[in-house]
């Protein structure tokens, strides 16, 4: 189950502004990969290109052998039955309520009885927490269970590869961790590969099997967890440590005389790398692996303190205090 | 530089024919199984009902006022006896897709569009080619059948309620007899006028039809790019409406000779 995601040489511009230039990677199958960017970076225009919604200027995006950027639109709606989205806004179909918008992939692609799609669609409601919501329309819930009504349809015909548009945004934190947590579960239970794009640091540095990073109209890094938590790349270590002083800037780039003045500042010591979110029965995930082992075996020395159970409070507190 | 210009003066080119590639899409549509028949209902019971009440307020005064100019012209010339005729000719050839025009354009084409661009900024079309529907099958194809049933049908209601208009002005008013309105009904009318009527509202509503569903599949930018949407779809149906329906009354000129006798 989950296939590999390999991305080569992608570049999109819309008209003459270029917003990324020759990315490649591969996301391995049956991991949670996260996106991560300053805003405007094109994370969400990445994620649109990767299910063939935005044609790419050049590049390839192959899974299981099509290239998606270049194939027929035959073999694109073909693709696309791989796929689960959850789009930023939920993306609920706002003349339906939220049980037919659950059930409409299935009524669609297969040949299910109504009972069966019904059951179904409880389960996947249940999963996320909108028994009881099911008769509402979209327009009459909150942006948070709209979110959540979304990845309820997105899960319906069992993905292969799930993308996921800010999960966090118009979420409270415990919702939050709430479903950072249903994604490690549900990565455990269906193996599909995931695809997360976020602001949230707090979850970018316990959920992810993979990271990374877009910046300046490019990938800057990516790779597992701990490469780009140890990292000692400047911009990697502001973005995942939320701090001002690095060559990010309220405006994309710091100019020159600002760069200058930082010259002599210390960076603030790397946070200890927090252990990963353990699915909530305790059953490793398949793409799940001890935690410090990639550490161990690039000989990279992990910052102080890492892999400890109360690492993730502590992260926390320091990612707080420098905000 | 020139680039710069070449690109800036060819951008119209370009979006009118991004426009037709639209329309061919919709035509290709309109082939694929299985058929929306339920959104088709829907919308065109959703048009009608936006357009009907409009449509008889428009038709009443466009008769009128026909009536009123050309029964005063005809008194002059002193032939009174054919102010219905005039009056049926005025209003079926031309009043009535007219009135149409703007009513589908005005009322369905932006309710078209508004929704259809609400759908694009909610990302709800996009999730919708992700579930591989295609929207233009899905949503587009049954709403442009739906603007050209209506069409039809408010072409007829405004022929119906402008002749009669004109019938109460010319014989309340103008002092005409009814026995002379009625029976110059056929003096120079032919039923080639209304074929033609209905033909160019059947026009009229695929026009206003595909432009809003383009318009508002198109808007971006947030709300506003909604609002913006429904505004330039409403300035381009009403313009490439009124060069159309001067097009085709040329034809229909050339085509068709004059009733005589």
């Amino acid at each position: 189950m989950g296939v590999d995601i390999k991305i080569e040489h992608l570049t999109k511009s819309f008209g003459k502004q270029l917003i990324w230039n020759d990315v490649t990677l591969t996301m391995p199958a049956g991991e949670i990969c996260v996106m991560l960017g300053p805003s405007g970076t094109g994370k969400s225009v990445l994620l649109k290109t990767l299910i063939g919604l935005l044609k790419p200027d050049r590049g390839s995006v192959i899974i299981e052998g099509t290239d998606i950027a270049n194939c027929s639109e035959k073999d694109l709606y073909e693709v696309r039955k791989l796929f689960g989205v959850l789009f930023q806004d939920g993306a609920m179909f706002g003349s339906m309520n939220l049980f037919d918008n659950v059930a409409f992939p299935l009524r669609e692609h297969t040949r299910k009885s109504e009972s069966e799609i019904k059951k179904i669609v409880l389960e996947k409601m249940d999963l996320v927490g909108l028994i009881g919501a099911e008769y509402k329309l979209p327009g009459e819930i909150s942006g948070g269970m709209r979110k959540r009504a979304g990845l309820a349809r997105a899960l319906v015909l069992d993905p292969e590869i799930l993308l996921i548009d800010e999960p966090d945004s118009g979420l409270d934190p415990v919702r939050t961790s709430f479903i950072n947590q249903l994604f490690v579960d549900l990565n455990a239970q269906i193996e599909a590969t995931f695809m997360i794009v976020t602001h949230d640091i707090h979850s970018v540095r316990v959920v992810p099997d993979q990271i990374g990073l877009l910046y300046h109209k490019h990938l800057a890094m990516f790779g597992p967890r701990e490469m780009l938590l140890s990292s000692d790349e400047p911009v990697v270590r502001q973005f995942l440590n939320a701090q001002t002083v690095g060559p990010i800037g309220m405006s994309e780039e710091k100019d020159a005389d600002q760069l200058a003045a930082e010259k002599d500042m210390d960076l603030p010591p790397l946070p200890p790398i927090p252990l990963q979110l353990e699915t909530s029965n305790g059953i490793p995930r398949k793409s799940q692996r001890p935690p410090g082992e990639w550490c161990r075996l690039n000989g990279v020395t992990p910052p102080p303190g890492s892999f400890r159970a109360d690492s993730i409070l502590a992260a926390n507190a320091s990612s707080k205090g420098e905000v | 530089m020139t680039a710069v210009t070449a690109s800036r003066a060819l951008a119209p080119i370009g979006s009118a024919g991004k426009l037709f590639a639209f329309a061919l899409d919709v035509a290709r549509g309109l082939f694929r199984r299985p058929f929306q028949t339920r959104e088709f209902f829907q919308q065109a019971w959703f048009i009608a009902s936006v357009t009907i009440v409009p449509t008889a307020l428009v038709a009443i005064p466009f008769g009128a006022v026909i009536a009123l100019q050309v029964g005063g012209l005809i008194a002059q010339f002193g032939a009174q006896s054919f102010t219905g005729s005039a009056s049926v000719l005025a209003v079926v050839r031309e009043a009535g897709p007219i009135a149409t025009s703007l009513l589908i354009a005005g009322a369905g084409g932006s309710a078209i569009a508004a929704d259809l661009g609400a759908r694009k900024i909610r990302e709800e079309l996009d999730a919708m080619m992700v579930l591989g529907i295609d929207p233009i099958q899905r949503l587009v194809v049954p709403r442009v059948l739906a603007c050209m049933l209506v069409a039809v049908f408010l072409n007829g209601l405004v022929s119906v309620v402008g002749v009669a208009g004109g019938y109460v002005f010319n014989v309340i008013l103008q002092h005409g007899t009814p026995g002379a309105y009625l029976s110059s009904f056929t003096a120079l009318a032919q039923l080639p006028d209304l074929w033609q009527g209905m033909v160019k509202a059947l026009v009229f509503g695929l026009i206003a039809a595909i432009v809003a569903s383009y318009m508002g599949m198109n808007a971006g930018g947030g709300p506003k790019g909604v609002g913006d949407a429904v505004n330039i779809s409403v300035v381009v149906t009403f313009m490439l409406l009124f060069v159309v329906n001067f097009v085709m009354s040329a034809l229909y000129i050339q085509l068709v000779p004059p009733k005589t006798g």
